[in-house]
């Protein structure tokens, strides 16, 4: 894949990082129809689909070097954002090389990797490391497996047990959240850790989807999308953060929204691990500013119908109340009422 | 994934074990301690799917191995391993899946085996001793075939063969552990159940009593199956389940343990009572009669409609 990677752009502070055109084409788009509701939305986590974003395991984008470096940062202020229960050692393992061979065959002009029996050599072009390693042994690499190469990777991961009949958040690494604790949910079973979400418990969508996570195989990963909205392209807006991001949402004018205001999709991948059975979970965030969405037609236009119709108590988890008015009367213009295809495609191939 | 048969290896009269290498020359991918493959044994007439521990080391990629026990009035599946099969034969065989995985938090894990029932635990040996996890392994057989077992095990002074009833205090064993040990039994159906009924009238807690269940199919009275979706009437045999049926009929219905384990083949009864053989549906499913796991359940009624 032919990626041009962006120098270090800020996601905090000055907010310097934006979308080029070709981001805003790719933009994982979550509504596929004008309405939308929880459901289970998993399917086969395939290669292809209606944006190049899916063309990978794990999509890398031209945002690449700078959410990497606002990892380190948010890492450096609370080491507790990656967390690991003791007995999760094979699934670190597990993720390292998934991971590792995943990003050298979809990417090998910025990933290399060698493997001698369990003497193996990473290269990551980018980043710019070289490391030789022998898997299996911790003390070989600069830092534990799972944050070794999760810090090289955009997006959260959080890694699941099996046992007992559920699923256990038992380790993770989490630096670009929509709102949630790593520390406050470790150790929690699948339903504790949702439990803050609306509707959907009665709606019975966790207890379906964690009978069908609970067999999900291996070699046959799945996803799903979640979205809210986030003020500014911030990648760290989690609960311990909340006072350097919480006074932005009062920050939104109609003057500004379209630049301030940003769609934030989660592209979530769920992956059996081969050794410790475990499952990781892949959240690999995007960002885009409202007045770089409204560039496709076709996403202004289904942006404004999903806001204007959306269930009272969803705007409230998502933290909306506050500003869907704005947002509705700022995409309302963009709308002129046509039939739009079903499905989440641009349907244009430029800008 | 295709498979050739690199080695066939006689261990007791009536148990082989076979290692099987990618055909393209490539690598498997890695398991995890406690993992199952599918095998698909072509028959005369028809395939038969039949699901196997792996008994190599968890994580083993250049090879896989499993062992078969030729099981008495055979339907077909172990007869033609035993019979047939011969080095450089090509198999399709699934990914792992892994429905008796180690339990990574227990303090101590006892493991509890009769016979063929003891290959989950090969794989679990390694896992164990790698991690120094305290185990403890009691393994049941025959008088005839404890050489072969013994062969197969690491001389431990934790890992204990059993050729008579007097040796193995079952009850002694399950109440001498201490909190958070997590049992694990596999073996014949009668032998898992007379353990695991011995650890819950302990007052172990279900979530520490792993059971592997490989019971497969074991045929019934004939009865009628019509897929309501399909508009397909189908007759299912004494000696096929309800899944062979819909396989032999060329339908790609959804399955994974083959033996009532993992609810993955469960499809919704319109009509019809099912006679449920699985260990996946709750006491009030059972009763509802409204699904059925059709790698083993069979039906009470002549006939059973299914939407499918």
């Amino acid at each position: 894949m032919n990626i041009s990677l962006k120098p270090a752009e800020s996601f905090r502070g000055d907010f310097t990082a934006r979308n080029s055109d070709a981001a805003i084409l790719r933009f994982p788009f979550p509504f596929p129809e004008d309405v939308y509701m929880y459901g289970v939305n998993i399917e086969p986590h395939r290669r292809g689909g209606p944006s190049a974003a899916y063309d990978a395991v794990f999509d890398l984008d031209e945002h690449y070097i700078g959410e990497c470096a606002d990892r380190a940062l948010t890492l450096i202020d609370d080491p507790l954002r990656c967390q690991m229960l003791p007995h999760m050692t094979a699934a670190e393992w597990d993720t390292l090389e998934l991971l590792m061979e995943s990003l050298s065959t979809d990417y090998p002009e910025l990933f290399q990797l060698e493997r001698n029996g369990d003497a193996w050599r990473w290269v990551n072009r980018p980043l710019g490391l070289d490391q030789s390693f022998i898997f299996g042994r911790p003390e070989t690499l600069p830092c534990p497996p799972f944050e070794y190469i999760t810090r090289q990777v955009q997006g959260d991961f959080t890694l699941q047990d099996q046992r007992d009949g559920n699923l256990y958040m038992d380790g993770g690494m989490v630096t670009s959240q929509a709102d949630w604790s790593l520390n406050f949910d470790l150790g929690m079973t699948f339903h504790e850790w949702h439990g803050p979400v609306p509707v959907a418990h009665e709606l019975g969508v966790f207890d379906r989807a964690l009978q069908y996570l609970l067999r999900l195989q291996l070699g046959k990963p799945v996803r799903r999308l979640n979205w809210t909205l986030t003020v500014n392209p911030r990648l760290d807006t989690s609960p311990e953060n909340y006072p350097l991001w919480g006074p932005d949402k009062a920050t939104v004018t109609p003057e500004n929204v379209g630049e301030k205001m940003c769609l934030r999709v989660e592209l979530q991948t769920l992956t059996r691990l081969p050794r410790s059975n475990a499952i990781l979970f892949g959240i690999r965030g995007y960002l885009i500013r409202l007045n770089e969405l409204v560039r496709v037609k076709k996403f202004a236009k289904r942006m404004h119908r999903v806001l204007r119709d959306l269930n009272p108590e969803i705007i409230e988890y998502k933290g909306m109340p506050r500003h869907r008015r704005i947002i509705v009367d700022y995409l309302a213009p963009f709308d002129d009422g046509a039939v739009l295809s079903l499905g989440t495609a641009a349907d244009q191939p430029d800008l | 994934m295709k498979a050739r048969i690199e080695e066939i290896r006689i261990l007791a009269p009536a148990i082989r074990r076979f290692v099987l290498a990618p055909e393209d020359g490539g690598e498997f991918p890695a398991a995890s301690a406690g993992a199952n493959i599918l095998v698909e044994i072509p028959g005369p007439q028809r395939i038969w799917k039949n699901a196997y521990s792996l008994v190599c080391p968890p994580g083993a990629r250049g090879r896989y191995e499993i062992i078969v026990r030729l099981v008495a009035h055979s339907r077909g599946g172990s007869a033609w391993l035993h019979d047939h099969a011969e080095v450089g034969q090509i198999l399709e065989i699934g990914v792992p899946a892994n429905l008796f995985p180690i339990a990574a938090i227990a303090k101590k894990h006892l493991l509890v085996s009769a016979g063929i029932g003891l290959t989950p635990f090969l794989s679990f040996l390694p896992a164990l001793r790698e991690s120094g996890a305290a185990f403890e392994l009691h393994h049941c057989c025959r008088l005839d075939e404890a050489e072969a077992f013994r062969a197969l095990l690491p001389e431990l002074p934790n890992i204990v063969l059993h050729t008579s009833r007097n040796t193995l205090d079952l009850s002694g064993l399950l109440a001498k552990q201490k909190l958070n040990t997590h049992l694990y039994v596999c073996g014949p159906e009668e032998f898992m159940n007379v353990t695991a009924g011995a650890a819950r009238k302990l007052g172990w807690p279900g979530a520490k009593i792993h059971e592997e269940r490989f019971g497969g199919a074991t045929g019934g009275a004939p009865f009628t199956v019509k897929l309501a979706r399909r508009g397909i009437e189908l007759q299912v045999r004494q000696d096929e389940s309800l899944l062979e049926a819909l396989e032999n009929a060329g339908l790609d219905a959804p399955c994974l343990c083959r033996g009532g384990a993992c609810g993955v083949c469960e499809l919704p009864v319109l009509e019809g009572v099912p006679e449920h053989r699985d260990h996946v549906l709750c006491e009030q499913k059972r009763a509802a009669n409204r699904a059925i796991m059709i790698c083993v359940s069979r039906a009470k009624t002549p006939e059973l409609v299914l939407d499918y």
